[in-house]
């Protein structure tokens, strides 16, 4: 329980310091921060979108520690202020409707990727030098170093655009109603296919080679051997002796690939028109919607707090010696 | 270490012979050669990669072996102007990245006590902030440009060797040569260029090239948003005027097909080097080969090899100056 607080309040302290970039970088631009932000939009925009400005970054003439504290106030209470974009819809109200959708996309992309490629990882290590292993880590490395959204593009002009297997973009068909009927679920499925296919296929050799380099390290230990030297059935050996203790690393690394995962996810987005948070960033990007643009990253980076706090729980649960330390 | 240059003219030979031994690793590097003298000399053999020398979107042919772009430049010159800037850049931050996390994970190693805190709360906070929003929020106010891009790609990448190289420096603060050395009363700052960062050589290249492939990675995607300076050529900003001439909808492959291609081998390429240059920093791997070497040339299958088993006695070199266990620095 110490131990998940001490790591809670750590992540109190990361967002925190993600919060106070978020206030301090307008005000780092070069030269007076609000004329020089306001010198861009003149002329742009209505003067009460202006004035929505103003109050969204608190810049008044009050002293920087007062606007500080108001701007911490309306960080506090989820108000992120109003898009310029979308004017006159608040920040929040715009970054709701895409969330559901980026931790969808990478939310499953990165599951399937952890499965597949520890499990895959296990199989190299177990024969090593066997075709898999000969195989499979070369391939997935180059593929790893394709970047996310330039196999998007491939994939989406192969499969989708040429060969007109997989819709080219978006999140369900436009004819469709959401609702939860499983002619629904199938069409965001299909549409969900490559953007997860593509994203996982970036990301399956990190997994592998993690995963297949500590299963020799403990293929290598004594108590794997004498579970062998007791004539235990293979699987058994594999998975209730090796691979269960070589998974920790792999947990342990799996949040620290959330961010990563998610900043390639945010790309593929752009190039499957997916309406998620990426998307909404480029649009911000585009429109220079500051505002717009802030709140994704915090939010984003609540998310990928959130979730580090939870793979936090599960490496506990996993890993005695981090119990018995925390006792 | 009485004679320095000796000893380095044996590292180097050292890293030689790894590259040349191993077969990945020398493709890894001929990879790098070719991209290198593109970077160096193509630039002055194809020409202005801005003028409009054809109609848009042509396929490849003998006058454009790469075809044309949305705007009627040849890609293949775009893609050699690129070249030299995207590796320029690649190559730079990747080694300011390294740069400012051993300043930092040395300080924090080093140091100890609340410095070490402080460092590591900092570095620690850096690493669980997703990067790429970091990135685009901060790119996004300051003005456009290389330097820009740089700053905000070496402000989002530090951290991870930072991190690293903390926790070899606790690790060999320990040893007894750097305990002679503190006991001898030399100073701070000799102990740590010329004791703890020459053993940690191996460990700084690899954050070389990890950093290296971090960073054209994440160049090319900023650039991709548009977050770059869209005047300018480079693989990223090439990826983006494709994406903006919406190539993917008249189905013209060649605008993207090649920059990608181009960014994956040059990763690729870094990725086998690094592995290759593993063997140097791992002696167990080291000791591993040329006994598995000795059981093929008897036509004997190299068993699976279980080289954590091997009785230290044997083998005198294994676990000096082996990385620490990824798990080592929680």
């Amino acid at each position: 329980m110490r131990f998940l607080l001490r790591r809670f309040g750590f992540y109190c302290v990361a967002a925190w310091v993600a919060v106070t970039l978020n206030f301090f970088l307008p005000r780092l631009m070069p030269g007076d921060p609000a004329t020089a932000l306001f010198a861009r939009f003149k002329g742009r925009l209505a003067p009460e979108a202006m004035d929505a400005l103003r109050q969204t970054f608190g810049l008044t003439h009050a002293p920087l520690w007062q606007q500080y504290g108001t701007y911490l106030g309306h960080a506090l209470r989820g108000d992120f202020g109003l898009s310029v974009a979308y004017f006159p819809a608040p920040v929040a109200h715009v970054i709701g409707g895409g969330l559901v959708w980026t931790l969808f996309l990478a939310g499953s992309a990165v599951v399937i990727s952890f499965a597949l490629g520890t499990l895959l990882g296990v199989a190299a290590a177990w024969w090593r030098r066997g075709r898999v292993d000969a195989i499979l880590p070369p391939l997935l490395v180059f593929a790893g170093a394709l970047p996310y959204f330039w196999l998007a593009m491939v994939v989406l002009y192969v499969l989708g655009f040429t060969l007109r297997w997989f819709p080219l973009g978006h999140a369900y068909s436009d004819a469709l109603v959401p609702s939860w009927s499983p002619a629904f679920a199938a069409d965001v499925a299909a549409h969900a296919a490559l953007p997860v296919g593509t994203i996982v296929i970036a990301t399956l050799g990190g997994w592998l080679l993690s995963m297949r380099n500590t299963m020799i390290t403990v293929l290598g230990s004594d108590y794997v051997a004498l579970a062998r030297a007791k004539g235990l059935p293979p699987a058994r050996v594999v998975l209730r002796y090796a691979a269960r203790n070589a998974l920790l690393p792999s947990v342990t690394g799996f949040g620290m690939a959330l961010g990563f995962v998610l900043g390639g996810s945010l790309l593929t987005e752009v190039v499957f028109s997916y309406p998620g948070q990426g998307y909404l960033l480029v649009q911000a990007v585009r429109n220079q919607d500051y505002p717009l643009m802030q709140g994704i990253f915090l939010v984003i980076t609540l998310a990928v707090l959130g979730a580090n706090w939870l793979v936090d729980v599960v490496s506990l649960w996993l890993d005695p010696r981090i119990r018995d330390a925390a006792a | 270490m009485s004679a320095p240059g000796a000893a380095r003219a044996a590292g180097l030979a050292a890293w030689w012979e790894a590259i040349r031994r191993d077969r990945m690793a020398a493709l890894g590097a001929a990879i790098l050669a070719v991209f290198a003298l593109v970077a160096v000399f193509g630039p002055a053999l194809v020409g202005d990669p801005q003028a409009l020398v054809g109609i848009p979107l042509q396929p490849p042919s003998p006058q454009h072996w790469l075809g044309t772009t949305g705007q009627g430049q040849d890609v293949l010159a775009q893609l050699v102007a690129g070249t030299r800037i995207s590796l320029s850049i690649g190559f730079g931050v990747g080694l300011a990245v390294v740069l400012v996390g051993a300043l930092v994970g040395v300080a924090a190693g080093y140091l100890g006590g609340r410095a070490d805190a402080l460092l590591s709360l900092l570095f620690n906070v850096f690493l669980v902030i997703p990067g790429l929003p970091l990135a685009i929020v901060i790119a996004a106010y300051l003005p456009t440009g290389s330097f820009t891009l740089a700053l905000v790609l070496v402000l989002t990448g530090w951290a991870w060797n930072a991190r690293v190289i903390r926790a070899q420096t606790l690790s060999l603060r320990q040893r007894d040569f750097v305990l002679a050395a503190i006991v001898t009363g030399e100073s701070d700052a000799r102990i740590v260029t010329r004791e703890i960062l020459p053993v940690m050589t191996s460990l700084l290249v690899s954050q070389v090239i990890a950093s290296t492939i971090y960073s054209i990675g994440a160049q090319v995607g900023l650039e991709f948003l548009g977050l770059g300076d869209v005047s300018a050529v480079t693989w990223g900003t090439n990826l983006y005027w494709a994406q903006n001439d919406a190539a993917l909808l008249t189905g013209a492959w060649w605008t993207f097909a090649p920059t990608g291609l181009c960014v994956a081998l040059v990763g690729f390429a870094l990725s086998m080097l690094n592995a290759g240059f593993d063997e140097i920093s791992n002696p167990r791997l080291r000791v591993e080969r040329p006994w598995q070497a000795w059981l093929a040339r008897r036509g004997a299958r190299p068993a699976r090899s279980t080289p954590v088993v091997r009785e230290p006695a044997a083998d005198p070199a294994a676990g000096v100056g082996a990385p620490e266990p990824a798990g080592a620095a929680r």
